[in-house]
Order: structure tokens, then sequence, then C-alpha cells
């Protein structure tokens, strides 16, 4: 058991050991376990529901855990009450004080602490947030973009060990979204503090965070760096949710050295056994699921890509739909094993847009897909459209 | 002038006429809605309160009957009135005992607004019922019962007489903490529903923002959930404070002569001794004592700030 005393001062790695939330029947956070170093930029993504925001609850003291542990460093803070910790939330709808100004908001943790100099920690706050001049107007005076920052400010301001961010972007529009991305990143690394940022959407999390935890149903799919959790999903829910893949099940014939020779309606094919994810057999005839980005396969009309590339995966197949995006141009291709693959290809010439109906030839590297266990939901995380869960 | 060029001009001309009369149109429905209200308080506030104040400066008829006046302008009447004890003392009486009637049914009225408001739960609506209850019940029943309660024979005193509080022959009815006890009581549900009203629309992020911020419980609804019920701390003193300080059932029934309040001296003066004059003034005075204690008191707490 860590001294009393020291709580409001722990500092180091966060662990949340064996973590458990139930709400009657309803498990929210199902034994969670994982450690969060100090000073890093931490995402803990997934769909509404999936457990994210208790989790986050449970870190600040606003939920009590069920079962399990939660410490900072050394210090347990697990039953702690929430103004002992050394932790502070950048609220979801920002909750500023609508009765204080600016200056009083981002002063009101220092205050609380007994600080009796606020005054220049309390300017440089707004100063890191660039919003100095309206520090004596009342939050409502405030576009959304700045009630957010000040909420950012109001809880920077304490240093604390841990700092909680619920959805913060997640009433602001699209373009101003993208830009306080950036502004947090920054702030992040300019404060050097550890950041555990709650978010539904991929594309935020993965333009901010160093680790990535996606969470599911209560559970942590898979963590890691956001390159990591792209390339090398775990499972299909991390697959789909995560950009998009195209997943089509096949069944394992046998392991050839390094290999693992595999075979689906469209014939049989070679993927390295070490771009295989969690928990997949290699059993011969066992069920597995193969996935590709779409940007990572290439495509040609198949006359001239008759040869055919030496070392790859292929499979023939006739465009169905097509979409113009701009930047890249969006496929639908079928192949005659009746699976539809999407692909992403750049624009570098725009000559060589493949009409409906073109017989192709797709193309990969084996290295550029994963193999993932077969026996579970090819569709899950799929269709969660991040904007359409907003929340109000 | 071709065909098309005299359409024109119609065309022009024609979106012109229409706003101006829409408008008329609008104020003119604004008007007509405003008039019952406004026809109501003209004839049953403006009038009677400018013939109560032409009453105020009336003086006797010399040499006349009792009750028989002539409309003077004798400004004296108010200087007269503020000097005299047996007027002022009442009236400085009201304010003490409306007063620490208000501050008791704050006591009592903003914890239970906060009760039902963030502990309610499901209960929320019946506890509010249970609230208002009491008014389906006659003002003047309401406050004969509180002569039972606090009798010599009652459970109150029974209670008192055993802890000691009140000696064995004492009693609590009738005296001014019957009359405090009775105001308070009375205006309760006042001072309950607009702080009510206020505390419900405090969002409960804000008391967990302040958590987070280091505030103690405590120290957290001082900051943030006080000030932003006050809106309905000040309503809900203003609707206890300036009813029960003109109030004189309570202390017609609860209290002793020397009980009497502003709107007990009010009424005898005008209905037994019937000097209508003396009362009117009395009743100005009231008024205008009133008016300026709220003036200051909204000013002092500012609420034109509070979101």
């Amino acid at each position: 058991m860590a001294k009393k005393t020291d709580i409001t001062k722990a500092e180091g790695d966060l662990y949340l050991e064996n973590l458990t939330k139930s709400f009657g029947d309803f498990t929210a956070v199902d034994d969670l376990s994982l450690q969060v170093p100090q000073g890093s930029f931490f995402a803990l993504l997934g769909p509404s529901g999936c457990g994210k925001t208790t989790t986050l609850r449970m870190v600040s003291g606003l939920e009590d855990p069920t079962a399990g542990r939660i410490r900072i460093g050394d210090a347990d803070i697990t039953h702690e009450k929430p103004y002992k910790r050394p932790v502070n939330t950048v609220f979801q709808n920002y909750a500023l004080f609508p009765h204080m100004t600016i200056w009083d908001n981002v002063a009101f943790g220092l205050k609380r602490r007994g600080i009796k100099d606020v005054k220049k920690q309390v300017d440089d706050a707004l100063e890191l947030i660039q919003l100095t001049q309206v520090a004596q107007r009342k939050p409502t005076q405030l576009s959304g973009g700045q009630q957010q920052r000040v909420a950012l400010a109001r809880a920077i301001v304490n240093r604390p060990a841990v700092l909680l961010l619920d959805e913060p972007l997640g009433a602001l529009d699209l373009k101003l979204r993208r830009q306080m991305q950036l502004e947090l990143k920054r702030i992040q690394t300019e404060v050097g503090l550890t950041f555990i940022h709650v978010t539904h959407d991929q594309e935020e999390a993965m333009t901010m965070a160093d680790t990535v935890a996606v969470m599911n149903n209560g559970i942590i799919e898979q963590m890691g760096a956001p390159t990591q959790l792209y390339e090398s999903p775990d499972t299909a829910f991390v697959a789909n949710f995560l950009g998009q893949s195209n997943l089509f099940p096949a069944t394992v014939v046998e392991v050839d050295g390094e290999d693992l020779v595999l075979e689906d309606p469209d014939g049989s094919f070679r993927m390295p056994k070490s771009r295989m994810g969690r928990n997949v057999s290699t059993d011969r005839g066992a069920r597995v699921l193969v996935g590709v980005r779409p940007e990572k396969i290439n495509i040609a009309a198949l006359d001239a890509a008759a040869a055919g590339p030496a070392d790859g995966n292929f499979v023939d197949g006739v465009v169905e739909a097509t979409s113009f995006l701009g930047v890249s141009t969006q496929y639908e291709v079928r192949t005659p094993g009746g699976e539809i693959i999407n692909v992403f290809a750049q624009n570098l010439d725009s000559q060589d847009l493949l009409p409906v109906a073109s017989q192709v030839r797709l193309t990969w590297k084996p290295i550029h897909g994963f193999v993932l266990d077969g026996r579970q939901d090819i569709e899950a995380g799929v269709e969660i459209d991040p904007d359409a869960l907003v929340v109000s | 002038m071709s065909i098309a060029a005299a359409i024109g001009d119609t065309i022009e001309d024609e979106p012109k006429p229409p706003p101006p009369s829409t408008n008329k149109g609008r104020k003119f429905t604004a008007y007509l809605l405003m008039l019952p209200g406004m026809l109501w308080l003209a004839i049953f506030f403006v009038i009677p309160l400018v013939a109560l104040f032409m009453t105020s400066l009336q003086t006797p008829v010399p040499g006349g009957e009792v009750g028989q006046f002539q409309q003077t302008f004798s400004f004296s009447n108010y200087a007269e009135t503020l000097t005299d004890d047996t007027y002022y003392i009442p009236l400085i009486r009201s304010f003490i005992y409306s007063g620490i009637a208000t501050i008791l049914a704050l006591l009592i009225g903003y914890p239970l607004a906060y009760a039902i408001a963030f502990k309610g739960g499901k209960y929320r609506n019946l506890l509010l019922v249970m609230v208002i209850a009491p008014f389906f019940v006659s003002f003047i029943l309401r406050t004969i019962a509180w002569r039972q309660i606090l009798a010599d024979e009652g459970p109150v005193v029974a209670v008192l007489r055993v802890i000691g509080v009140v000696g064995e022959t004492g009693g609590i009815y009738p005296s001014a903490f019957a009359v405090i006890m009775g105001l308070t009581y009375n205006f309760l549900p006042f001072m309950t529903l607009p702080i009510y009203a206020s505390l419900e629309r405090v969002d409960p992020k804000l008391i967990e923002a302040s958590g987070d911020l280091y505030a103690k419980p405590m120290t957290g609804f001082f900051k943030v959930t006080f000030p932003l019920s006050l809106p309905g701390v000040v309503a809900g003193t203003l609707l206890t404070f300036i009813p029960a300080a003109g109030d004189y059932v309570n202390a017609a029934l609860l209290g002793r002569p020397s009980n009497t309040m502003i709107g007990n001296r009010i009424e005898y003066t005008f209905l037994s001794v019937n000097d209508y004059p003396t009362a009117a003034v009395l009743s100005f005075i009231l008024m205008a004592t009133i008016l300026i204690m709220v003036l200051i008191y909204i000013r002092r707490v500012g609420t034109e700030d509070l979101v």
C-alpha cells in the first residue's frame, strides 16, 4: 500500500491491472490490463459502448472499479477520491464553469490545491493555447474551438501525472478537428505529460498517438504503434475498424518452410508465416482470413499484365464499379470465385483509368497481406462510420 | 412603353408595400395580446394605487365623525406615522420576522431542493408533488393546524419539555417563535421550487469537473453548484420575503398582541380605527421599503452576471 501523502504527487507509468467494471449484468470493461509509459500519447480507440469512456472514468475516479487495480508509478489510486488523484480530464463537452471567466476557470485547479501565486502559471497556460486575449471573458462568449482549448489549458495547468481526454474533439467540425489534432500533439510534445485520449475516430487516434489500444466489447483487441496496428492487425475487428481491409476466407493446405500455402475458390497462394495474426491455426484444413489493404493491391488491365509478376499473389477479375476520388480511384473488382475486392489506385496518370467491365489482374506482395484466425466474424468492426457516431 | 417594361414595373413595385403592412399587423397583434393584461393592471392595480396614495394624503374633516376625511395633500401624514412607535415597531418587527423566516426557509428549502434534484431519481416528480401538496389545503386552515401542533398539549411541546428546553408549564404558542414557524412553513414551497428549477439545470458534468480539478465535495458545492443555483435562490428568497413581510394571518393566529406585524397594524387601523389615511400611509411605507430592500439585494447578488 502506498503512503497516502504521496498520492497527489505520484508520477510514473500508469498501470491498469485486471481492471473490471460491471453495471448490473453488463460488463463494460472486462479484465483489462495495460501500461501507459510516462510522457506518451496513448489512444483508446473503439466504437461507442466499447468501454473506453468507462475505463477513462475509472482512471479519473468518477467510476469505482468492480475489480482490479490502477497505479501511477508505485501509488495505488484504485479507490482514491477524484480530487486526490494527480489526474485531470478534458471533458467531452468541455464542462467549463459558465459563471467564471476563462482566467478563473484555468486557475481553478491550482487554487484548490492551495497554490498561492497562480498568476504566472495561468498566464503561461493561456499563452500555450494562444488565448491570452480572452482571459476575462466568460465561456459562452467563446467559439467551440476556443472552449476546447480552454478546457485543455484548465487541465494542463495542473501538470497532472496523467491527462485524460474524453472525445475532446467530438463536438468540433471536421476542419477544426484536423487543426486541433495537430495543436494537441504540439502541446503534448511541449509539456511532456502522459496523455490518454479516448476516441472513436481512428484517423484521430492514428494521427496523434504513439500507442493505440483498440477496444471492443470491454477488452483490448490489439495495442501497438499506429503503423503496427494498420500493417499487422491481429483480429478482423482491428483490420476493419482501422482503415479498410479486403478480407476473404481461405483454408490452410500446408506449411512450406517459412510460407503458408493457402487455398480459396480463386486458387492457391502463399503467405509468409510472419504475417500471421493472433491464434491462427496452421493445421491442414484450418480456416483462416486473408487480408490485404486496398491501397496495397496493384491493378492492371489483363492484357498488359499477362506476363504476370515473378513474385506475388494475383487474382484476375472484372471491374464492377469505379469511383474517382481525386487523389486516387477506387475500384470494386469481382473475382471468378465471387469475392469483391476493393482497390485504391493512385492517380499517377489519369489515362490509366480502367472502365467498368474491364478484365483486370490484381497483384500484391504476400508480405503486404496478413493472415487472421478464420473463426471470427469477417464483418467485425465494419460499417462503423466514425462521424455517424459523434455523441452530442 | 412596352408591355414587358410595364410588367417589369409592376413586378418591381409590388413587393414593396407588403413588409410595412405585415410589420404593422404584427405590432397590432402584439398590442392586442397585451390589451387584456394591461386593462386588468390599469383597473385593478394602477387606479387603486393612485386612489390609495390620494387617501394617504387625506386629513380628518374638522369636527366630523370618525372615518370622515377630506382630500388634502398632507405629506406630514408620513412623518407622523414614521415617528409613531405603535407603527414603526411592528414595521421593523415584520422585517425581522420575515427575514428570519426567509433564512429558515432557505436553510430547509435548499437541501430539500438539492436532494430532489440530485438524489431524487425516479421519485423526483412524486417528491415535487409532495412539496406542493399543502397548497391543496387552505392557507388559513394550515395555519390554524399549527396552533394544534405547537399547543401546550401538542407533540412539539411534549418533546421540548422532556428534553428540558421548555419548562414544565412553559409553552411555545402563542409567541414570536410560533409566528416565525408559521411563516417559514407557509412560504417554504415558494423557496424550494425556484431553487429546484435552478439546480435541476446544473450540468452534473460541472460538478464532476470540479472534483477532477481537486475541489473537495464541499468546495465544489460552494464554488460551482451554489453559484449556479443563485438565480433560484434569489427568486426563492424574494418570493418568500415579500409576501411574508406583508403577511398578517400568521401573526394573528399564532402570535400574541406583542407579536403584531405591520399587516395586522394596517388591518386594525383600517377596519377598527377607521383611520384610512394612516392605513394607506403604512401600506405605502411597507411597499416602498420592500422595493428598496429588493433592489439593494438584487444589486448585491448581481444576478444579471449569471448564465
